[in-house]
């Protein structure tokens, strides 16, 4: 198990391998590698979750028209559509984007690892993941096409091919799913033991970057969480292949028990992918405001009770499903309840700006963009978790627009705000801010304009999941906002174009970048752009917490962890050697 | 916003509607006061407004209080929340006043049937009747439903009562409503049901007590309507 | 200013953090059970609550075997036994010891896997299928899949008692330390198992 390699030989020695073009880029076992293959995938597969997405809106604001670049939309491949945009957005785009991208690229270089505790497993994690998205797009190719029962693939529409007329489809999309969360469960090994093993001295737990306790907890909630839905995709996949029932009545199975195995890890599953993108907002936002992260302890307590009571709230997805309705007042209190630690972090974030040095680059931008966005996505979450109103808005526009509005500014907003920051770190090379900026208005003004219609949409009533709605009076009205809502995603997805050249360009010709270009604290910044193989060339030691900005009594406004202090402490050579090399 | 909403033909869905409001405006202060504070901050605390920042690291009380006083504040408006949403809950779902009237709503890909007692007020009767997608119901009648499904599970939505409730493969869910005022009004389905989801599309007919008579008449012949 | 900023014990103080001391190996083996659990745990949830939601389940359960079942019990709990006693050995150094008890673990475990052959084929015969119904379906779902981990170590306590015939064992030791918490787990699994399905 523990690799045979101790990091104390690895360190410093410089001996570039020669490993040939396979081992060096397809195959590699250096974390910063695989986290480049993590962003490279989730980024191709945001053209498929993006071109899906395309097609919906088209299909909502002009009904059963010619989609360019397409043809007509069918109703049953309207269905097929949402499925996959759900399912790539979450699992093939999110999760590798904030999780595989940035944990991989940036836990080991934050505290001070010359890679991940289990190199190889990292790489197997990936090509897991990379197996998951193949199986994912391979079932759009298969005869009676993909799973169209929903990203919740509720039962039993989705236990019996008779309900939706998909056979293979369904299939191949719980297998893939299924290989989805083993790759995540061998990434949360390495994020886990590195977080925990390889920190260097000096870097105590209270002084580990946001990012870092972030990921980590991202990788327990989604450990302790998905288990049971493994379970579930087992006995689904039992149903619809063998002919058991397990969520199917007929010979006394529960359809809802599929809906208590998936929301109680679907509800986690949202703080996965969230609050990485909060540990990215956290470690840009005292960056460019030349401050220190206001109340780093209250902030890492409300995650850890944010992460607690995820556990405990799933039913608020069920509220009108036929459960007892005398569960929904525990699930209601508790669901509300949830706002207060998110509170803490929004307002600690807040408090962060005040006073501050504020510079606007593309990634402090996104970070207070997303920021600003979330907190729609907040306080309508509000309106969700009440149960008497849930009778109402349950399962209309509202919802999509309230989820929309989390998962977005955390894990988009914040996953481009994290790209703009750690681009020079992880390409050598600067990105282009006025692109930058255009790339962040025309997102943030379009996100906007595409999900504040379907908050009204919503609201007039309008169910989700519907091919179109010509046909009900009472959405007439409605169907203005979907137009506007098209037009913007139009926008959105145009807005994409400035990022997508900035990004090519920069790789081949952006500005030369120096290591520490931003004046940040934490020790990946200590090292050359892009750091070498084994990342570091001398042990770090860790001096201080990473926010350590605008000190009056401090000889500059940032001071890097490793920085010596002023008085140097008498370090013995043996205090140095490398820990953790079990 | 709150204008969007469809107009109310139920007896609780005026308390929804109030939830909705009271929220909406609790909600939005903070939203307000939040986006406007972070503006500020943007604008005021820009680099070439400000030469030196100010150094706090929020860890001592005094400071911690900045964000935990506002949170604490948060947290008593979330259990008024939870106080008020819990009784609309309540009424809704966990109440069942006295029935005035009687109707089996099945859900099934992609139609609402709607079996009625018929005259004798019996289910299981010869004089049961079940028609698709049509449900007729006299105003100020307080009507009890029963709601199932013959294959996946759909979701019984009527946006002018407020009212949203999951039908369910193997089992059998109980609820009610009292509407209000004549009319027609939409139902659709609200869980994704199949390839012809979209479709699944219901009409409430809400009577007055003739015309009610009228329909009963109507349906079941005028002689055996007589019986009622 | 941080207190850490100018704190001349910084770097000394943080040396006594209890993670690091952890061997990574079971860090990680801890991680694979914990999610193991919970995929277990999940199953046998789903068991418990439609058990107690749906009656008539006791008429399916008295077909299955609790005597054979019991057998097994003692089977796999005697294996746990002759695991930590190969644990034990590599710890003194005993090589003879290595062998021989991680060879009995290993017998131990195809003996499970024998009895629970002939399990299945009985109920086959009687015609108990997965499809017989729900008790069927999560019968033969957890036994099968508890069989799968067991062959997975049986594999494992394979590959490690040829390292021990090779020699080879001794540099990494601490293998068969994280092999046993597999196989301790898979005995466990089935001690949540047996009750659930054959004693109730
Ligand atoms: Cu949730
Ligand atoms: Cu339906």
């Amino acid at each position: 198990m523990a690799t045979a390699t101790p990091s104390e030989i690895r360190v410093g020695a410089h001996h570039e391998p020669h490993l040939g073009f396979l081992r060096s880029y397809v195959f590699s076992v250096d974390h910063k590698v695989i986290a480049k293959q993590y962003l490279g995938l989730s980024l191709f597969m945001a053209l498929l979750g993006g071109a899906a997405a395309y097609l919906i809106r088209w299909q909502l604001a002009w009904p059963e028209t010619y989609v360019p670049g397409w043809g007509y939309v069918e109703p049953q491949q309207y269905n097929a559509i949402i499925t996959m945009h759900g399912t790539i957005m979450i699992f093939f785009v999110a999760m590798p984007f904030v999780l595989g991208a940035f944990g991989n690229f940036l836990i080991p270089l934050m505290v001070g690892a010359d890679d991940m505790a289990f190199p190889r497993l990292n790489m197997m994690s990936f090509w897991t993941l990379f197996v998951g998205s193949a199986v994912l797009i391979a079932s759009f190719f298969v005869p009676a096409g993909p799973a169209a029962g929903g990203w919740t693939a509720y039962a039993p529409l989705s236990a019996r091919p008779i309900y939706t007329g998909v056979t293979w489809g369904q299939n191949l999309w719980l297998i893939a799913v299924a290989i989805e969360f083993a790759s995540f469960l061998m990434g949360g090994i390495n994020f886990l033991t590195t977080a925990l093993n390889m920190r260097v001295p000096g870097m105590t737990l209270w002084r580990l970057p946001m990012l870092v306790w972030t990921e980590l907890i991202a990788a327990v909630l989604f450990m302790l969480s998905v288990g049971p839905l493994i379970a579930g995709a087992f006995m689904l996949l039992l149903d619809r292949i063998a002919g058991t029932s397990f969520f199917v009545p007929d010979k006394g199975g529960d359809p809802l028990l599929w809906q208590h195995l998936f929301w109680f890890f679907g509800h986690p599953e949202v703080y996965v992918v969230g609050l990485p993108g909060f540990g990215i907002m956290m470690e840009i936002i005292p960056v460019f405001s030349r401050k220190p992260l206001y109340g780093y302890k209250t902030i890492v307590w409300g995650m850890i009770a944010a992460g607690v009571l995820s556990f405990v709230v799933w039913a608020h997805h069920m509220f009108v499903s036929g459960i007892d309705p005398r569960l929904a007042t525990p699930f209601s209190i508790t669901t509300i309840l949830i706002s207060v630690p998110f509170a803490i972090i929004v307002f600690s974030l807040l408090v962060t700006l005040w006073g501050g040095k504020i510079e606007l680059t593309s990634a402090m931008l996104f970070a207070v963009g997303g920021l600003a966005t979330f907190i729609i996505g907040g306080v309508t979450g509000i309106f969700l978790g009440s149960a008497g109103l849930d009778v109402y808005l349950h399962g209309t526009y509202f919802v999509v627009a309230h989820f929309h509005y989390t998962l977005m500014p955390l894990a988009i907003f914040g996953g481009f705000a994290g790209l703009y920051f750690w681009f020079p770190k992880m390409f050598g090379r600067m990105m282009n801010e006025t692109l930058g900026r255009i790339h962040f208005l025309a997102t943030f003004i379009c996100f906007n304009c595409v999900f504040i219609p379907l908050f009204l949409a919503g609201v007039a009533g309008n169910p989700r999941r519907i091919y179109e709605m010509s046909s009900y009076d009472f959405l007439k009205p409605a169907q203005p906002l979907h137009v506007i809502a098209t037009i913007a995603t139009l926008g959105l997805l145009a807005g994409q174009i400035p990022f997508i050249i900035n990004f090519f360009m920069s790789l081949v010709r952006g500005r030369k970048a120096e290591r520490n270009p931003w004046h940040a604290n934490t020790l990946e910044w200590c090292t050359d752009s892009p750091p070498p193989h084994g990342n570091f060339s001398q042990p770090m030691v860790v001096y201080r917490d990473p926010y350590e900005y605008g000190n009056p009594d401090a000889p500059k406004d940032w001071m890097a962890q490793n920085e010596p202090p002023a008085a140097p402490a008498p370090l013995g050579g043996g205090q140095i050697r490398r820990t953790g090399t079990r | 916003m709150l204008t969007w909403l469809p107009q109310n033909v139920s007896t609780f869905g005026g308390d929804v509607d109030h939830l909705f409001h009271i929220i909406y405006y609790i909600t939005g202060v903070w939203f307000v006061a939040a986006e406007l504070f972070l503006f500020y901050c943007l604008v005021r605390f820009h680099k070439s407004r400000q030469a030196q920042p100010l150094y706090a690291r929020g860890e001592s009380s005094s400071q911690a209080a900045w964000v935990l006083v506002p949170v604490l504040v948060v947290l008593m408006l979330d259990l008024g929340i939870d106080k008020i949403g819990g009784d609309v809950w309540h009424r809704i779902k966990l109440e069942l006043p006295p029935a005035g009237d009687q109707v089996h709503v099945t859900g099934k890909q992609f139609n609402w049937e709607f079996t009625y007692p018929g005259p004798d007020g019996k289910f299981g009767t010869a004089d049961d009747q079940t028609i698709e997608n049509e449900l007729h119901v006299p105003v100020g009648t307080v009507v009890r439903f029963e709601l199932s499904s013959k294959d996946v599970i759909h979701s019984f939505f009527v946006p002018a009562l407020r009212l949203k409730q999951d039908a369910m493969p193997g089992r059998t869910i109980k609820g009610w409503f009292e509407a209000t005022q004549p009319g027609t009004y939409e139902i659709a389905c609200a869980e994704l049901c199949g390839f012809g989801h979209y479709g699944m599309h219901g009409v409430l007919t809400v009577h007055t007590a003739a015309d009610y008579q009228r329909w009963v008449q109507s349906t079941w012949g005028a002689a055996k309507a007589a019986a009622k | 200013m941080g207190a850490s900023a100018h704190a001349p014990t910084a770097v000394a103080a943080v040396n006594d953090d209890a993670f690091k001391d952890i061997a990574r190996g079971r860090i990680a083996v801890w991680w694979f059970l914990a999610s193991e659990i919970m995929v277990f745990g999940g199953f046998i949830t789903c068991y418990v609550l439609f058990r107690y939601a749906h009656g008539g389940w006791e008429d399916a359960a008295r077909h299955v075997n609790w005597k054979l079942g019991a057998v097994n019990t003692v089977v796999l709990l005697t294996s746990s036994l002759t695991m930590i006693l190969a644990h034990h050995a590599v710890k003194v150094g005993d090589k003879q010891g290595v062998k021989t008890f991680l060879g009995l673990t290993i017998a131990l475990g195809l003996t499970f896997l024998v009895i629970k052959g002939f399990e299945y084929h009985a109920e086959f015969a009687e015609g108990f299928t997965p499809l017989s119904g729900l008790f069927w379906s999560f019968y033969f779902l957890m036994t099968g899949l508890h069989g799968l981990h067991l062959l997975v170590g049986i594999i494992i306590n394979l590959s490690l008692l040829v390292m021990a015939l090779r020699g080879t064992i001794w540099a990494c030791g601490d293998r068969v330390e994280l092999g046993g918490l597999y196989w301790h787990f898979v005995d466990v699994v089935w001690i949540f198992l047996f009750p659930l399905l054959y004693l109730t």
